[in-house]
């Protein structure tokens, strides 16, 4: 049978349209010259001032500590927070109200948080970001974990109580483990929003410990230098790396069942 | 409507459930159901889809919690014990198996929360595993298996805990007809060997008649009769009992001396102490009527079907407006078209007030 390959022209088209700055970002990264718009030779002269700046590191280790603490209270948080709306609320209200964080404007969101930490006179740091990073991220967790839950089977909890098992053994044992792959999955988007969100981070940032986007545009305020390409390769080649262990990950949760 | 003189009982009650009712929205699940379950029965819930069985079974596990009634178990409350504290196992009808673990995993897992020490966990695994034919399945995850696999796996799960209350829902539906009747078999001799007392969920009729020693019949909610096998089918006490319990031809009239007076066909031979002129129902099984040239009932033969053993025979009567079924040993005598007569004595009729 022939395909009709007009079909295939806006889908490629859109593929061009996506890549094509991506593919020209990472090109120019190993650019030899000090222009960030004409190629003149390959090096890895970028990636050896990258290395050498002690600002981008800095800010590379807050986003990663950040990320990593945000993402841990999410996935607990959010977890617990989808099994209770969909055990113990009939609310379809109380829903909407969970995963409200999960679509609010960043901008809102962010001003809030900071309003809420000068009435409670907090003081901004690492820990300020990462819990106005939990708000979102337990919203995202949450509604991914809700999704799975909706397809469990109840009776599966039902069997393992009669069979003699408490109802914490229940949720470690059976409930935990079959909602795995969501739990995961979930896990994995508050990583990968955590790492580059902005927008809340420099509301919430203290001036003195900066996330690695802040860092990065304060430098492109002064203009974009190969540098950030080299900086946005590096971070490319990490999300990429996340979402195929994300992958991975689900495929072998996914197995259990 | 229940109580239909029973053998005198030397066993005792272990589960007894009085005036338990329950209701999903305007679906009346369970409708005022008393019923006494002996120590050691083999006890079976018969009744059409959607009859209530599964919820009475959900009940007694402890998953479903009647709005009025009670239950207990050796006397004491049962309703007011949290589903993993009664000594009570349920197997599911839909198996709920645990897809992340093992059929050997699966197995354990009630054995472990009793905390027992492993080497008995493994032993007894294995020795029910054995039981149910899937000892080379034991590393099997369960979505590896067949449907009917997957049913032995959770009629082990719930056998294996040696519960003083065995409920299965359904148990043997998936298996195929001599895997069915190996497990009936196993059945059968866990409930000696073991004492347990089993409550069984089926559509089976012959299944429900060949293993329990009482059979409950459930219609919307409602149970119809409780009676030993024998007793139900030759002597059901209700006109639903009457119609759904095997074959059976049914007539409608009013209770005269000696029988039932039928409109069009007179009166037909029935034993019973209905009093005269009350409505009734006079039902007569297959096998007991005989086909000869003369009878109560005259007719014409509209088809014969031969099943090896025996034969079926449908004869139309004039005047009733389904056919009566005759079930004769061997092949039939008689053939398609050929007009009879039917006859069956009084004994073997039974009268049953509408
Ligand atoms: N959780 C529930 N919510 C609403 N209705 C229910 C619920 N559980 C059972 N019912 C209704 O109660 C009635 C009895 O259901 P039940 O499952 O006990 O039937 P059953 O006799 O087991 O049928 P089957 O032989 O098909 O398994 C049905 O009409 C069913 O629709
Ligand atoms: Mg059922």
């Amino acid at each position: 049978m022939r395909r009709p390959g007009l079909l295939y022209v806006p889908f490629w088209a859109t593929y061009v349209f996506l890549y094509t700055p991506i593919v020209v970002l990472v090109v120019m990264s190993f650019n030899a010259g000090d222009s960030p718009y004409t190629f003149e030779g390959a090096s890895l002269k970028w990636y050896g001032e990258l290395a050498g700046d002690a600002t981008v590191r800095q800010g590379l280790v807050n986003t990663l500590i950040v990320a990593a603490g945000s993402t841990v209270l999410s996935t607990v948080l959010g977890t617990l927070l989808a099994v209770g709306m969909a055990r113990y609320s009939r609310s379809r209200l109380l829903d909407a109200f969970g995963l409200l964080p999960a679509v609010l404007p960043d901008l809102v969101l962010a001003i809030a948080l900071l309003v809420f930490y000068a009435a409670v006179q907090m003081t901004l740091g690492l820990h300020s970001v990462i819990m106005a990073h939990v708000v979102f991220g337990m919203a995202f967790v949450a509604a991914v974990v809700r999704t799975r839950l909706s397809h469990a089977d109840t009776s599966l909890e039902e069997a393992s109580r009669d069979l003699g098992a408490t109802p914490l053994a229940t949720f470690t044992r059976i409930t935990l483990p079959t909602l795995a792959p969501g739990i995961v999955a979930g896990a994995l988007l508050a990583f990968t929003l955590s790492i580059d969100e902005f927008v809340i981070a420099f509301f919430t940032a203290a001036p003195t410990e900066p996330t690695l986007p802040i860092v990065i545009y304060s430098m492109v305020r002064f203009g974009v230098t190969p540098e950030i390409n080299a900086l946005a390769t590096i971070l490319l080649a990490v999300s990429f790396t996340v979402v195929i262990v994300a992958q991975r990950m689900t495929r072998l949760t996914e197995s259990f069942r | 409507m229940t109580a239909v003189p029973e053998a005198p009982a030397a066993t005792q009650t272990l589960v007894g459930i009085q005036g338990v009712s329950r209701r999903f929205g305007d679906v009346t699940a369970l409708d005022d159901v008393t019923l006494d379950i002996r120590q050691g029965e083999f006890f079976a819930l018969l009744g059409p889809s959607g009859c209530g069985k599964t919820t009475l079974l959900r009940i007694l596990a402890g998953f479903e919690t009647p709005d009025s009634g009670t239950v207990t178990l050796d006397g004491a409350d049962l309703l007011a014990r949290p589903a993993h504290r009664r000594p009570v196992n349920l197997m599911f009808q839909s198996y709920a198996l645990f897809p992340h673990m093992t059929v050997a995993r699966n197995v354990a897992y009630g054995l472990e929360r009793e905390g027992l020490p492993r080497a008995e966990v493994r032993s007894r695994v294995a020795e029910v595993l054995g039981t149910v034919g899937l000892t080379t399945q034991a590393g099997r995850r369960p979505d590896q298996l067949s449907g009917g696999q997957r049913q032995r796996v959770a009629l082990a799960r719930a056998i294996v805990k040696r519960p003083r209350l065995l409920l299965l829902d359904e148990p043997l539906s998936a298996l195929d007809k001599k895997v069915r009747a190996e497990m009936q078999l196993e059945l059968k001799r866990l409930q000696h060997e073991v004492g347990i007392t089993f409550v069984v969920v089926t559509h089976d009729q012959e299944e429900a008649m060949s293993l329990a020693d009482r059979i409950a019949v459930l219609d919307s909610g409602r149970v119809q009769q409780v009676d030993a096998p024998v007793r139900l089918y030759e002597r059901p006490s209700t006109p639903f009992v009457a119609g759904f319990i095997g074959a059976n031809n049914l007539f409608e009239g009013t209770a005269a001396g000696g029988g039932l007076s039928v409109p069009g066909l007179g009166t037909l031979p029935a034993a019973g102490g209905l009093a005269a002129g009350t409505p009734a129902l006079l039902g007569v099984r297959p096998e007991s009527v005989r086909l000869g040239d003369t009878g109560d009932l005259r007719g014409v033969v509209a088809d014969v079907s031969f099943y090896g053993g025996l034969s079926h025979i449908a004869v139309r009567v004039a005047g009733h407006d389904r056919p009566v079924l005759v079930a004769e040993q061997g092949p039939s005598r008689v053939h398609a078209g050929a007009r009879v007569g039917l006859g069956w004595s009084a004994a073997d009729a039974v009268l049953i007030a509408r």
